[in-house]
């Protein structure tokens, strides 16, 4: 195997990063869904920590994409 | 990338020179990153400035726009840094307005993230980094070390924990750049390829067209929120300077 066919199998595997962000998106979306529907006026004061969750979540995934990029164009 | 010139997905990050200079060997040209750093400079003193010109008991609509952040960034600080995270309000408040407006300002077609490029979110984190670290050790001089060492635990699990803490010190204004970095730099990428199928697919062009105006939402709701999770974790490293105790 040549170096370049390596380089596009491992920026493809990088992006096995998203399994981990989906996961853990859902998770924050959907806990939060459950505590809501079962306490719905607590729900507001909540949503600002569920969107720092979900960016972080969301964070860790670009991670994996970033080191795609790396491998790919450095 | 199979993509060439203007259809490369990454020509959009592309620094280009508009006014070219040089000193003593270093590169100082005015470049459109410069430009547009200028220009969310200018946008976030419009927006500020014009606020609170002409200042009303009953504000008007600007007015309370601009009233509505400085006490959205005033209650974030003091919800996590306490009363002694006032003092540092006008960093805080400098820095998310900054970041906010330069990923707002990237959403406009044709227009450039200034945010998109590591080294521009790396000096800012670096910038909160040092002052963090420069405030915890004047203000608690030796007792800042006490950050490392959370209390009430056991001095054979300190062997490990002590290191663990120092490293997720250190990589601190890593995590804080490149999040920035990758959340507005990756957005822009894939509106990007997404926008190169509307024409090749012809009739059917339309389903990516209406994805990308979700996108185009998505993408704004995240330039939002990265600005808001830059300061929300700027204030919580200000709190762990202020109160190294843990």
């Amino acid at each position: 195997m040549d170096a370049e066919a390596a380089k596009l199998i491992g920026a493809g595997l990088a992006c096995s990063a998203l399994i981990g962000a989906g996961i853990g998106i859902g998770n924050i979306f959907g806990s939060f869904l459950q505590g809501a529907l079962r306490n719905p006026s607590a729900a507001d004061g909540e949503r600002g920590t569920m969107f720092i969750g979900f960016a972080l979540a969301e964070a860790t995934g670009l991670f994996g994409l970033l080191i795609a990029f790396i491998i790919l164009f450095l | 990338m199979a993509a060439n010139g203007d259809h490369n997905p990454l020509t959009q990050f592309e620094v280009k020179s508009i006014v070219d200079a040089s000193i003593g060997g270093f590169d100082i040209s005015f470049t459109n990153a410069s430009a547009f750093m200028v220009l969310v400079v200018i946008g976030v003193t419009l927006f500020v400035g014009g606020g609170v010109r002409r200042p009303a008991m009953v504000p008007g609509r600007w007015q309370s726009m601009v009233e509505m952040a400085y006490e959205f960034i005033g209650k974030m600080l003091y919800d996590s840094a306490g009363v002694e995270g006032r003092r540092y309000f006008p960093f805080v408040f400098t820095l998310f307005m900054f970041v906010l407006f330069a990923n707002l300002i990237g959403m406009i077609p044709y227009s450039f993230t200034v945010t998109s490029h590591i080294i521009v979110t790396f000096a800012l984190a670096a910038l909160v980094f040092v002052g963090v670290t420069v405030i915890g050790i004047a203000k608690n001089g030796l007792k800042f070390l006490k950050l490392f060492a959370p209390s009430g635990v056991h001095w054979g699990m300190l062997l490990l924990l002590v290191p663990i803490e120092i490293l997720s010190y250190m990589i601190r204004p890593i995590t804080l750049s490149v999040r920035l970095f990758a959340n507005m730099m990756a957005g822009h990428t894939i509106m990007k390829v997404v926008a190169g199928f509307v024409v090749p697919l012809g009739l059917f062009g339309i389903a990516p067209i209406a994805f990308l105006v979700a996108l185009t939402g998505l993408e704004i709701i995240v330039a939002v929120l990265q600005a808001y999770v830059f300061a929300v974790l700027t204030c919580i490293y200000l709190n762990d300077a202020l109160h190294p105790a843990h």
